[in-house]
């Protein structure tokens, strides 16, 4: 159990995370791993915050993993980097989504949303391992702000062993036919963006 | 009762729900029913997906475990699910349950809810299996939820006793491998046969009941009998040095936290194998019990008088995880492998929180926001207005179980409670629990206001039908029932309803409806969820930045599309409104709260 692989994907409520890691645990399986998948979802998530946890190995026990394990955290939002950064092992890869979604604690002016340079200073404590991803403007150029999960998966895959034609086929088999182009196209610039 | 044949098998990822759903349907289920309640509303619409099965969604857990139960005794496999809270609103007919035994086989599931992320409290369930006298079953992933599920249906019958399958959020809600054999064409159920009449088992009046209650006591020893050779429970033999008992979720911490130790894995956790556990404490150094929440296992073994660690070390309270298993066992001096590294403190840094808020568009935000206004008095219920406690609203005085606004608010004024005292309760929980609740108010001359929140939906759970959306689960056009007739077929004549985005008219009828004396008065006020399909969002709209001063008057109805802008008004030194053209829907109910007339809708563009 201790070759396991630990992902952490989070976020904001509405941002998508449950479907990204649901095709990150997909792809575990397909690739020849156990995969386990988990997060909580009800009351907490109305404009929350959103973690979901994806484990692959040979024998994966709890669906979550223990903080200061996970291997990857991908941050779908700014700020939700430096909140979980705790959950990442010294030296895991952390890839960060630049897109930042202010909760009403700042809105309201109770709270400053803290800037870049705060939040890779917070994320830089852990690991050098940082990669920023235009994952939300890159989506926009294809056409729909939703293929931001797409391209972030495309970032990560080039991390993974796991062939990018297994990631293609989960996510494929995930989203309606006419977005399968542009899903392949958003995972294309994923891998891109990293390389 | 056949299993369907197979024409492919495969590993999918399935959720705890799902397998739930699967492994009920795979053991032939007819009937199922269930309130939706977090962590256990997955269920139900995963069900209602397979041919055979008719799949309903009760108007509250009772009525739905009332339905399960019939249906078994009329000779169809029948399930109930619901949350953990939801069983103490089923548990009166649960009790007699055990009594009555089964027809054909009965599964409830109870869906517990440690760490209470969506709930009002933490109950462990299990301790219904052992009060009611039945046996309960615990899957730790979703391979086990569908086999445990299925298994259950058996246990069930031939025990004659009704079966707790007992999941948590955790389980529900990850997915985890499961093999599926799926038929490739639909099951069509044979017809039951007459009803079988044996009043003496189904009908509890007393004399009858005092005759089930030995066959109760005698099927619990017969269960304790089995559950030393119950497939379910398991040894996996490592190293003797220390032996952990555990059970669910529990089980997966365990058994990474305890590398290569020796494990009593449960699966039935009530009854208890007494002499399997017995046998592995006799061969173990030193005996753990690894299990969330309450010392429910722990404590029939140390009513055995044997030894453990437990709960002495591992928390009773919030989810268990990897973490406070490790730390537990490091306290009790156990040879496990140290936390992989004590987190980097990151405290120069403060992460802004990002507590629940109603919705842009909301219908519930014109009600809060004039309750505040007016000062008065909130006994809440549960539902999304809940976050009606929360800022900027912050007006709600008590909250504690399906339906209780009403009561609740009943009992203060009748002892004689001085303020102005408002129920709130939604459309979904008016018909759970709020029927009974408003009756009681009415006939003993109550003098409070009852104001009833019709959004279209059981919304906090995700959207589900009930009894006032004129849709079933399966998707049939049936009766909606009219919740104004309703109330006035009660006999309210003080009655007011009013459009959920009109401000001005939600305080008028508030005002009114306060200033009723000596009879309960009731406001419905109407307006759909923004997540009720075919919600059509209008204009959004904007702030004149000319016009706005920074009041902040529009700040306190709690919108998460109206944000601070960075422009400043020079006198008042305070920022001014900026709406978030992507989240505002266009229900305009911080315009009409703009004393200055800043906030304009756009005219309707196409995007």
């Amino acid at each position: 159990m201790q070759d396991t692989t630990n992902f952490l994907f989070v976020g904001v409520g509405g941002q998508g995370i449950l479907t990204a890691s649901d095709i990150a645990a997909g792809v575990g399986l397909e690739g020849g791993y156990q995969a386990k998948k988990s997060e909580v979802h009800g009351f907490s998530q109305r404009g929350g915050v959103v973690e979901s946890h994806v484990r692959w190995g040979e024998d994966v026990g709890s669906p979550t993993a223990e903080k200061g394990t996970v291997d990857f955290l991908i941050a779908v939002e700014v700020m939700e980097s430096a909140r979980w950064i705790d959950w990442l092992r010294p030296g895991g890869v952390v890839l960060i989504n630049r897109q930042r979604i202010a909760p009403m604690t700042v809105t309201a002016g109770d709270a400053v949303y803290p800037s870049d340079e705060e939040i890779l200073e917070a994320v830089k404590a852990r690991t050098e391992d940082v990669s920023w991803v235009e994952g939300l403007a890159i989506a926009r150029e294809l056409g729909d702000a939703r293929m931001t999960n797409t391209v972030m998966l495309g970032a990560l895959s080039t991390r993974l062993e796991v062939e990018p034609e297994i990631w293609l086929r989960v996510i494929e088999g995930r989203v309606p036919p006419r977005y399968v182009e542009m899903n392949r196209r958003a995972f294309e610039e994923g891998r891109r963006a990293v390389s | 009762m056949k299993k369907t044949d197979s024409c492919s098998t495969r590993q999918r990822l399935l959720s705890g729900n799902e397998a739930i759903a699967l492994g009920a349907w795979e053991a032939g289920v007819r009937y199922a029913a269930a309130y939706p309640g977090t962590p256990s509303t997955e269920i139900l619409p995963a069900l209602a997906g397979y041919a055979g099965v008719r799949a309903e969604w009760a108007s509250n857990e009772k009525v739905a475990l009332d339905a399960a139960i019939g249906a078994s005794f009329a000779g169809g496999r029948a399930l109930a699910a619901m949350k953990h809270v939801g069983v103490n609103v089923a548990s009166d007919s649960l009790m007699s349950l055990s009594y009555t035994g089964v027809g054909a086989g009965l599964v409830l599931v109870s869906a517990d809810d440690p760490g209470a992320f969506s709930s009002q409290n933490e109950q462990d369930n299990r301790h219904y299996a052992r009060f009611g006298k039945f046996p309960c079953l615990e899957p730790s992933d979703s391979q086990e939820a569908k086999d445990y599920t299925a298994f259950g249906f058996d246990l069930s019958e031939r025990f004659d006793t009704p079966v707790m399958v007992r999941s948590t959020t955790r389980l529900s809600h990850s997915k985890t491998p499961v093999l599926v054999s799926m038929p490739d064409a639909g099951r069509e159920p044979e017809s039951l046969a007459p009803f079988e009449r044996k009043p003496q088992k189904y009908v509890m009046i007393p004399a009858y009941a005092r005759m089930r209650h030995p066959e109760v006591e005698a099927r619990m020893e017969a269960l304790a009998d089995y559950a030393e050779t119950c497939p379910l429970n398991r040894i996996e033999w490592g190293d003797k040095r220390v032996g952990i008992i555990t059970d669910g979720m529990a089980y997966h911490y365990a058994r990474e936290v305890f590398k290569g130790f020796s494990f009593l894995k449960l699966g039935m956790v009530h009854p208890l194998p007494e002499q399997m556990i017995r046998e592995f404490a006799a061969q173990v150094d030193e005996l753990v019990v690894v299990e969330e929440l309450d010392p429910f296992i722990e404590g029939q073994v140390r009513a055995w008088g044997l030894d453990v660690v437990g709960k002495d070390v591992f928390p009773r309270t919030g989810e268990l995880t990897l973490t406070r298993v490790r730390m537990g066992a490091m306290a009790a001096g156990l040879p496990v492998e140290e936390a992989p590294r004590e987190p980097a403190s990151l405290a120069t840094l403060e992460i802004p929180q990002r507590p629940p808020a109603l919705c842009p568009g909301c219908p519930h935000r014109s009600v809060y926001f004039n309750l505040r206004k007016l000062k008065l008095l909130v006994s809440g219920d549960i539902g999304c207005y809940a976050i009606g406690v929360l800022p900027p609203f912050e007006e709600m005085d008590m909250l504690v179980s399906m339906g209780a606004s009403i009561g609740m608010a009943h009992g203060a004024k009748q002892a004689g409670c001085p303020d102005d005292i408002v129920a709130t309760i939604g459309d979904s929980t008016f018909f759970h629990t709020g029927l009974p609740e408003l009756a009681n108010t009415i006939y003993n001359g109550g003098n409070t206001c009852t104001m009833i929140l019709d959004n279209r939906t059981t919304a906090m759970t995700g959207g589900q039908n009930h009894p006032g959306t004129g849709v079933t689960l399966q998707g049939e056009i049936t009766r909606q029932i009219d919740i104004e007739a309703v109330v006035r077929a009660m006999g309210v004549e003080d009655l007011w309803v009013v459009d959920a985005m009109d401000v001005e008219g939600v305080e008028r009828a508030i005002r009114e409806a306060v200033a009723v004396e000596g009879r309960p008065s009731v406001v419905l006020v109407e307006g759909e969820c923004v997540f009720v399909p075919g919600f059509e969002r209008r204009p959004v709209a904007v702030v004149d930045e000319e016009v706005c001063n920074g009041c902040g008057f529009c700040f306190r109805v709690g919108c998460p599309a109206i944000l601070k802008s960075d422009e400043v008004d020079e006198r008042s030194e305070r920022p001014k409104a900026e709406i978030d053209p992507l989240l505002c829907t266009g229900c305009t109910v911080c315009l009409q709260v703009c004393p200055r007339g800043a906030i304009y809708e756009t005219e309707s563009e196409e995007a």
